[in-house]
């Protein structure tokens, strides 16, 4: 296997303000499908084509945002490795043993970075009993739903020392930036996007004043017909709608934006260009963010760099 | 052949409510299923930011001088008890139950 290391983000949790509107969004409109409730009245949630246990879960909360974001990765013995480089470079982390409270989740190495954010690292799940099929594969056992959510996919993620955090994430997760949007002055970045593998990104971590700020949470869909369809099924069930459907410059992914029933910000997204570790950084001038995220308006709003949860 | 409206079939109806705005002095209408915001936007109004309009983000956020509303779920890291008791929320979350009036807040 060429990747190694970590592989891909792959669970996340989420606060919601509504259960059953969030349930209702994520699973009705977004089409996740439900695993189960823990004990303690969070919702596991997956798409149709993920293979994990569950890697989508809403707990109630008084506020809206993220509490961690996942990372798989491929062996229990890298996650040994990956604690004492962790500890090397400085970052605070900590143990969670199996089924601690991720039904089905093996042991989690938990991260503190430096924008505020908790990466909770992982190499064991139990494989979904609705999952892809593994012999003589169909191209889903049960027909998909609502906005036919392939998989969860990357996070964007706002919050203070994103220099440090993607230092942490080169230098110990081994990731690769793939695009960077650069400072209007001096050689810092205003945002990064990162992959630890092919996929066009796992995370993109952006320079802002408050710590642990979730700016989206990305869906993969299919093609661009199921982002139309997405955008259908936005109207029809009145969810706010942020941008889109659009296409952005950075990474070339056709998407729209909208909020969950709780004020979280969700992408759809599909295509994309492959990521392969031999690319140069592809880089945007601050005063270019407009094309880089608006590709088609080519106009950054105000409410894509200051609205976040 | 006509096609014949079922019972329940029609929009249901909806009360509608003046909201005055203190400074600038503006008023909109908005109906009793509908936020504040909601009627702000539809209206053209752009005398708040519109967020991610569901309660999560903040940055909508007013004060009610008077009046009687329904109040949505909103993320109390942007409306604290102390807040709510002196009558802020968050736009988004408000629908009315009289007619209000609100005072805007510093468009940060």
């Amino acid at each position: 296997m060429a990747i190694t290391g970590v592989l891909r983000s792959a669970l996340m949790q989420l606060r919601v303000l509504d259960m059953d509107a969030a349930v209702n969004h994520y699973v009705n409109v977004l089409g996740l499908d439900e695993v189960g409730k823990t004990e303690d009245g969070r919702v596991m949630l997956k798409a149709y084509d993920e293979f994990e246990h569950h890697t989508f879960v809403l707990r109630l909360a008084e506020t809206a945002g993220m509490d961690f974001i996942g990372f798989k990765v491929d062996s229990d013995a890298y996650l040994d490795q990956l604690a004492a480089e962790t500890q090397a470079f400085g970052l605070p982390c900590e143990w969670l043993a199996a089924e601690t409270d991720q039904p089905g989740f093996g042991r989690r190495l938990v991260v503190q970075m430096p924008t505020g954010h908790r990466f909770d690292f992982f190499a064991d799940v139990a494989m979904a009993e609705d999952r892809p099929m593994l012999k003589n594969p169909d191209i889903w056992q049960k027909e998909p739903h609502g906005m036919r959510a392939q998989c969860f996919d990357h996070a964007l993620l706002y919050g203070p020392n994103s220099a440090e955090a993607v230092r942490y994430c080169t230098e110990v997760l081994k990731m690769a930036v793939v695009e960077e949007l650069l400072a209007p002055e001096g050689d810092g970045k205003v945002c990064t996007w990162l992959t630890s593998s092919n996929r066009m990104h796992d995370i993109a971590i952006l320079e802002y004043d408050q710590p642990g700020k979730l700016h989206h949470v990305g869906f993969k869909l299919e093609d661009w017909s199921a982002i139309g369809n997405a955008a259908d099924l936005i109207t029809i069930n009145n969810v706010s709608l942020d941008a889109g459907p659009m296409r952005h410059g950075v990474t070339r992914g056709l998407t729209i934006y909208f909020f969950d029933p709780s004020g979280n910000r969700n992408e759809t997204y599909a295509g994309g260009y492959a990521h392969f570790p031999d690319m140069p950084v592809r880089q945007w001038d601050f005063d270019q963010a407009g094309k880089g995220i608006f590709y088609y308006t080519r106009e950054l709003n105000e409410r894509f760099l200051s609205v976040v949860s | 052949m006509s096609f014949v409206q079922q019972p329940g079939m029609s929009d249901t109806a909806s009360l509608i409510y003046t909201i005055t705005i203190e400074e600038p002095l503006t008023t909109f209408t908005c109906k009793s299923d509908q936020t504040l915001l909601a009627a702000m936007e539809r209206a053209g109004h752009r005398l708040v930011h519109i967020g991610c309009r569901r309660g999560g983000c903040g940055v909508c956020k007013v004060q009610i001088v008077s009046g009687d509303t329904h109040r949505l779920a909103m993320s109390r890291a942007h409306v604290s008890v102390e807040e709510e008791k002196n009558g802020f929320a968050l736009a988004c979350c408000i629908e009315p139950r009289s007619d209000l009036t609100l005072k805007l807040l510093e468009k940060g």
